[in-house]
């Protein structure tokens, strides 16, 4: 910062440049500009009013996360739910194969997950930041102590049931691969899920209106994930995992049959513009696309059955993901909502 | 050390934005980056990380007797906008660092070296004031001036205000001046102002209140702001029957999944 003034001068003056090639650009592509609150001349003057606000600026912020938060979302689901179809097909003595790879998806995921949740943050330290306090009243205090602990404990059934495989059993790896399964599997639980609770309890509208279903949607579309992932490893002969993953496809295509058939202002960003595109294409692929391809890998045969069933578990994967970015962005939407804090919603119901 | 308040009287306000001034020299606040929004005289907008006060410009379609204007000019109120330190605070709730307190004078404050710029506090604000700094990811808001507070003195915003429209001082007392203000204005013919200070809401009051004239939502003031954690329970009954689903449906899979059923596979 040795002469700001001069710094400053070029970068507005570059930024000035490149604003009106926007400008251009934009009055080319629909033969007129139009900028929010900018009016030509002798337009009447913008007004603040009850019903428009302030100016119809949004009262509230936009989510201030970056790319990595909905990676993140999708990431840990599945890591949870993978954790817990490993440690449960363990436990009733699944195929060994199915159970390591479960487990290796859990441990991919809780390395996976910290590292995009310190990727958002900036440095590393500020990760250690949210481990000075456990806050029961903050969903992002216990989600993060639920990622240490399931990480731990799922890295440690991974690492233990390697060197198991690898160098025969001894106690300690035994102790060790059994209590990092059950960890794994008593927090992969709540982990698979909370996310939902995590961007339910707060003051964006499409978010916590959804509050009591959107930890159950994401839970079955993480579901619906690591059955996709292991079913792409080679386990699709698995029974289980195809009951499994019909179930969680089924769920899915319930919950976004329940969300078109809710009429409200307030889920606009589900179902108009990009972000509706998005929640709805990732709702229909992890939903009805996936679960019809899984009915039909039942009665069709060998050969044609396989690849109906790869291409659901494509779907249910690809599916997740959409999803958790297409709620994201719907609460960014949601947040440009002037209209929607301004409501007396709960006046009138009262 | 008491509890105190802010009452910020939009029917004194001449919007000089010695508050934003005094605000930002004070506590060291970056400046705004300027865009011309077109909004009255007011380019800055909102609250936010580099805006810790923020006079706003409320253009209103002429109403004779409104600001004494002439009937055909549209009328211009000014109000000066600040984080409203509630009381049952959703950011402070949903700070996961510990970041986040409040201050034996009742106002919430955010402590900068504790701050990991996780941002659930943006989310979590009714009245959308918190916000990230882009510069360094952590999260700005008013600070209620929790040092000059300690020192004694009155916040920055509130000593600068040539006309008092920014008043400072103990809760009840505040409270007090707040409702013989308004009974003078009624009194003088001002039938339309209002304090606003959202006590029946779940935020349960603040400790920035305003008085405003006609709807409060003019003012970008929520008629119910709603504190996020009223949304917790539901959220967690939906997580605890999402968990039990999954573990039910999983044991249900594999257990009547009979191919594999060799309870002595895993121990070789």
């Amino acid at each position: 910062m040795s002469n700001p003034q001069v710094t400053s001068n070029a970068n507005t003056a570059a930024s000035r440049e490149r604003r009106l090639d926007e400008i251009r650009r934009g009055a080319e592509r629909q033969q007129q500009f139009e900028v929010i609150g900018k009016r030509p001349m002798g337009a009447p003057f913008p007004q603040a009013s009850p019903q428009n606000g302030y100016y119809q600026i949004p009262l509230l912020k936009e989510p201030p996360w970056t790319w990595e938060i909905p990676l993140y979302f999708f990431v840990g689901g599945a890591a949870g739910a993978a954790a817990v179809i490993g440690a449960i097909a363990d436990f009733t003595g699944g195929d060994r194969e199915l159970v390591r790879h479960a487990r290796w998806i859990a441990a991919a995921g809780s390395v996976l997950s910290p590292a995009l949740l310190i990727s958002d943050l900036g440095r590393p330290e500020r990760f250690l930041a949210m481990l000075r306090v456990f806050k029961p009243q903050s969903p992002m205090s216990v989600g993060v102590w639920t990622l240490v602990g399931f990480s731990t404990g799922a890295v440690a059934a991974a690492f233990a049931g390697h060197l198991r495989d690898r160098y025969g059993a001894s106690l300690p790896l035994r102790v060790l691969e059994n209590a990092g399964q059950a960890a794994s599997l008593a927090l992969g639980l709540p982990f698979s899920n909370y996310t939902g609770v995590l961007i339910g309890a707060t003051t964006i509208p499409v978010w916590n209106r959804n509050a009591s279903t959107l930890p159950l949607h994401f839970g079955a579309s993480g579901l619906g994930a690591a059955v996709g992932i292991l079913e792409l490893m080679g386990h699709g002969k698995s029974r289980a995992l195809r009951a499994l993953g019909l179930g969680a496809a089924i769920f899915e295509t319930l919950e976004g049959a329940h969300l078109e058939s809710r009429g409200s202002a307030v889920l606009d960003p589900l179902k108009h513009g990009r972000s509706g595109w998005l929640t709805r294409a990732g709702g229909a692929l992890a939903g009805p696309v996936s679960a019809g391809l899984r009915t039909a890998s039942y009665f069709g045969s060998g050969k044609r059955s396989r690849s109906l069933q790869r291409w659901a578990s494509r779907c249910s994967i690809i599916g997740s993901l959409v999803t958790r970015i297409g709620w994201i962005y719907a609460g960014h939407m949601s947040a440009r909502d002037w209209r929607l804090p301004l409501e007396r919603h709960d006046l009138e119901q009262a | 050390m008491s509890v105190t308040a802010f009452l910020t009287d939009s029917t004194l306000c001449i919007g000089c934005k010695a508050c934003e001034v005094a605000c930002k020299e004070w506590n060291g606040v970056g400046d705004d980056p300027l865009d011309w929004t077109g909004f009255s005289y007011d380019n800055t907008g909102a609250l936010g990380a580099s805006t810790w006060r923020h006079v706003k410009f409320v253009e209103q379609a002429p109403s004779p007797g409104v600001g004494g204007n002439a009937g055909a000019q549209a009328s211009w109120t000014f109000s000066s906008d600040v984080c409203k330190h509630c009381e049952e605070a959703g950011c402070l709730e949903a700070c996961p660092t510990g970041s986040i307190v409040r201050t034996e004078f009742g106002g919430v404050f955010i402590q900068p070296d504790v701050c990991n710029g996780c941002g659930y506090c943006v989310t979590a604000c009714p009245f959308g004031v918190v916000e990230r700094n882009p510069k360094d990811g952590r999260a700005f808001k008013c600070t209620f001036c929790y040092d000059r507070q300690k020192a004694g003195l009155t916040p920055a915003c509130a000593k600068a205000c040539p006309t008092e429209s920014i008043k400072f001082g103990e809760i009840d007392d505040i409270r007090q001046q707040a409702n013989s203000r308004l009974e003078e204005l009624h009194r003088r013919g001002v039938e339309d102002a209002a304090i606003y200070d959202p006590g029946e809401s779940s935020v349960r009051g603040t400790h920035a209140m305003f008085i405003v004239r006609g709807d409060p939502r003019t003012y970008n003031l929520p008629p119910a702001p709603e504190v996020p954690t009223t949304y917790m329970k539901k959220a967690w009954i939906s997580s605890a029957i999402a968990s039990g689903m999954l573990l039910g449906g999983t044991l249900l899979a594999f257990l009547s999944d009979g191919r594999h059923k060799n309870p002595r596979a895993r121990r070789r």
